[in-house]
């Protein structure tokens, strides 16, 4: 998924020239940043520097709206990714305890990819799902009721469905 | 043509078992025997869980319930309650008891009949993918009347009218907020609905939007009209996927009824609106940083004056609301803001929506009037604390709020009273905490998250939050000495008064009402060296008690070798080299180690 192809440039450019339609050209960036970390997985840096030239705005503006906002990842990512929901309902029961569990069993910090390339971590501010509290979300799939133990668990199904496929 | 009524029949696996295929086959027979097919609509859902009543036959609107329906009954149902608008008693679902005997949604269960919907009306009755399903509860009637019978001018005054403040935290009168944006000249304005749910703990837009899209569409289509704006923008956070979804196909779907686009139901009126998407930054949920997320750029606030509704979105005068806000706007057009006032208190007026978590038996979404107090909420709605813990704290507002401690449960909840009781109405959080969690803890857990969401832009906000957190974090690992709660207070009212925006001038809250009303919790930290609650792990020892069988199951996950024993005795911890990891406590199946 992360790999920079000729074809995923076009879609950008043909994504760029529909939106330099509208009024106000420039305030789409953001839509067309989600639009690139949708292709890739991530915002690579020589795709920020198609953009702007595409956009008519300096790198820098992009960079700097890129890094300013949580959603954006400037690094390849994991086949799957793990969001912690650290909002105040989970972390009133629990939630760190599961972060901690998956730190220890992923043997990476928040931020980091697995050594495999399985997994990558990240920390979710609320993923709205408060009544099932301290919830995880893997590939948008939101895992609830979750205990230090139940996390591991969880994380051992995901490794035994990947290794599934390649075997 | 618009449906009069609707039929939704359950298709559950119990119901199809009980034959309610068959059923609709005989609806659909009857209906068309009376004339009737074109005015009433039929719709399947998925198992309503009332299995054991099956087959469920619904009457919308008025949401009668039929249970354990037949073949025979479909011409009793259809002659009486679709003919001559008479339910029929019989076959309605029952309860034992007298009061709100007919099994209606919101008067069976404490957990609804305590409740008042206005904002979620319609969520988890109608189909929130089906326009059809909304024009049936009087759906866009409101834009209609609004567009044939109304001027701008008394659209604006029915608003003030109703006393209606903005619910995403600040309580500023809706009604003006509109009279400002509506007399800037100009014929290029913006109205803004706010989706940028970003409190930790709230999920009140997310669950409106999700559950009845075309509420809060209607909402900002009359307020483009109040105030002669053509366009509206959804900023919604990337975050909520169905939501986004949800929308998307609404705003289709209005487009396709000519409920957006050109010339508004053969009015003059014209408006169109899009959605942009967040990105994942708590401070975008304030109105100046929003709008310039919208611009494309960094999302930074901005002093204001100017507002936004006189120099918004583009340079433009712009309107922003909440989406709670403009989900009460339709109910406020048909019911007459005049009835709006006689719901809430003497200053705020109206329902609000709560996320009610935490330590709480039902956790979930509820609507209540302004004026409940929060014990009717935590006990009578929320069923009170689980597992026979101790209630210990409600936090309300989320990272802007503060703490109430047990002497303020009989707090009613409006602006000013939790204001006055120092915390925050806030947009809807309300997080029920019980003995077992640390308020110190708790309060750095706030300020981590502000700190990090801090934009950087003002020094009070960026460089104040870190210092607070500093201080914050060395109490909690036993290193906190005197001078530390004074200066947090000064800090804390430093920052509130310095910064430019309403992330920074609330960031404080979670620790000053923290030091308020559990002083004596910090004073322990510091002090004694102890956290009662056993959160802090620097203040934590594990002990293993007699109720060890020595299974070395503790030993085996040690990862310092802290403790030793032989099979089949107590074990001990080695405090010298213990870690506080806490592994031993989570792998003990016997409740053997505690925390001291």
């Amino acid at each position: 998924m992360s790999e920079i192809t000729q074809e995923k440039m076009d879609q950008i450019k043909a994504y760029i020239d529909r939106v330099k339609q509208q009024p106000y050209p420039t305030s789409y960036l953001i839509a067309v940043l989600h639009y690139v970390q949708g292709l890739f997985g991530y915002v690579p840096r020589e795709v920020m520097d198609f953009v702007a030239q595409e956009m008519n705005l300096p790198t820098a503006h992009i960079w700097g709206v890129a890094t300013f906002y949580h959603y954006f990842n400037l690094k390849p990512i994991g086949k799957h990714v793990i969001s912690v929901c650290m909002g105040t309902a989970c972390y009133v029961k629990g939630a760190h305890d599961v972060l901690e569990a998956i730190k220890r069993e992923l043997q990476i910090q928040v931020g980091q990819t697995s050594e495999d390339r399985l997994f990558t971590l990240q920390e979710a501010r609320c993923l709205g799902a408060c009544g099932i509290a301290p919830v995880i979300m893997i590939d948008g799939k939101i895992h609830g009721e979750l205990t230090a133990k139940s996390v591991v668990e969880l994380i051992h199904r995901y490794r035994k469905a990947a290794r599934g496929k390649t075997a | 043509m618009r449906a009069k009524s609707i039929l939704t029949l359950c298709d559950g696996p119990t119901c199809i078992y009980k034959n309610s295929r068959a059923i609709r086959d005989a609806l659909e027979t009857e209906l068309k025997n009376q004339g009737l097919s074109d005015e009433v609509g039929i719709h399947i859902s998925g198992c309503l869980g009332m299995c054991s009543k099956g087959p469920i036959l619904i009457v919308n609107p008025g949401y009668t319930i039929y249970g354990g329906v037949t073949v025979q009954d479909i011409p009793e149902i259809v002659q009486e309650h679709l003919v001559r608008r008479r339910p029929v008693a019989r076959l309605a679902v029952q309860e034992d008891h007298l009061y709100n005997r007919f099994f209606r949604i919101f008067g069976d269960v404490d957990f609804f009949g305590r409740q008042m919907r206005i904002a979620l009306r319609n969520c988890g009755i109608i189909d929130p993918e089906k326009i059809d399903d909304y024009l049936s509860v009087r759906g866009y009637e409101a834009l209609a009347k609004v567009l044939t019978a109304m001027s701008p001018r008394e659209v604006i005054d029915e608003v003030k009218k109703s006393g209606l403040r903005g619910r995403g935290g600040a309580g500023f009168p809706t009604g003006l907020k509109w009279e400002f944006t509506a007399r800037e000249t100009g014929n290029e304005k913006y109205v803004i609905c706010n989706a940028d749910e970003g409190d930790p703990g709230a999920f009140m837009d997310r669950s409106a939007i999700e559950g009845d899209p075309h509420t809060v569409l209607e909402g900002i289509i009359i307020g483009g009209y109040a105030i002669g704006a053509a366009k509206g923008i959804v900023y919604i956070r990337a975050e909520y996927p169905l939501a986004i979804q949800r929308l998307e196909k609404a705003i289709a779907a209005a487009r396709e009824n000519g409920l957006l686009g050109k010339r508004i139901l053969g009015s003059d009126f014209s408006f169109d609106m899009e959605i942009r998407l967040g990105a994942g930054a708590f401070v975008c949920g304030e109105e100046t940083a929003l709008i310039h997320s919208i611009e494309g750029r960094r999302g930074m606030p901005t002093p204001r004056p100017p507002y936004p509704s006189v120099k918004g979105l583009f340079g433009k005068p712009t309107l922003i609301n909440n989406v709670e806000t403009w989900a009460n706007i339709p109910v406020i057009m048909l019911d007459g803001g005049e009835w709006f006032s006689t719901v809430g208190t003497e200053t705020s007026k109206g329902t609000k929506v709560f996320a009610l978590a935490g330590k709480v038996h039902n956790t979930g979404l509820i609507e209540v009037p302004m004026g409940t107090t929060l014990r009717e909420i935590i006990y009578d709605i929320g069923g009170g604390i689980p597992n026979g813990k101790k209630f210990k704290a409600v936090q309300t507002g989320g990272p802007s709020g503060g703490c109430l401690p047990e002497e303020y449960l009989d707090t009613q909840i409006d602006y000013e009273s939790l204001a006055a009781a120092g915390s925050i109405m806030g947009s809807g959080g309300m997080i029920v905490i019980d003995e077992d969690s640390c308020m110190v803890n708790l309060a750095k857990f706030f300020l981590e998250f502000t700190q990090d969401e801090s934009c950087g832009k003002c020094t009070p906000c960026r460089g104040g939050t870190k210092r607070m957190l500093e201080i914050l974090t060395r109490i909690t690992e036993g290193n906190g000495k005197e001078g530390d709660i004074e200066k947090l207070e000064r800090l804390g009212q430093m920052i509130k008064k310095a910064s430019l925006c309403g992330l920074g001038q609330s960031a404080p809250n979670p620790v000053l009402s923290t030091l308020k009303n559990f002083r004596h919790e910090y004073e322990e930290h510091i002090f004694q060296k102890k956290c009662r609650a056993g959160i802090c792990s620097a203040l934590v020892t594990y002990e293993i008690t007699e109720k060890c069988i020595g299974c070395g199951a503790c030993r085996r996950v040690c990862p310092v070798n802290a403790i030793s024993g032989k099979r089949q005795e107590r074990h001990a911890i080695n405090q010298e080299t213990c870690i506080k990891c806490g592994q031993c406590f989570t792998t003990c199946k016997f409740d053997a180690i505690v925390k001291a």
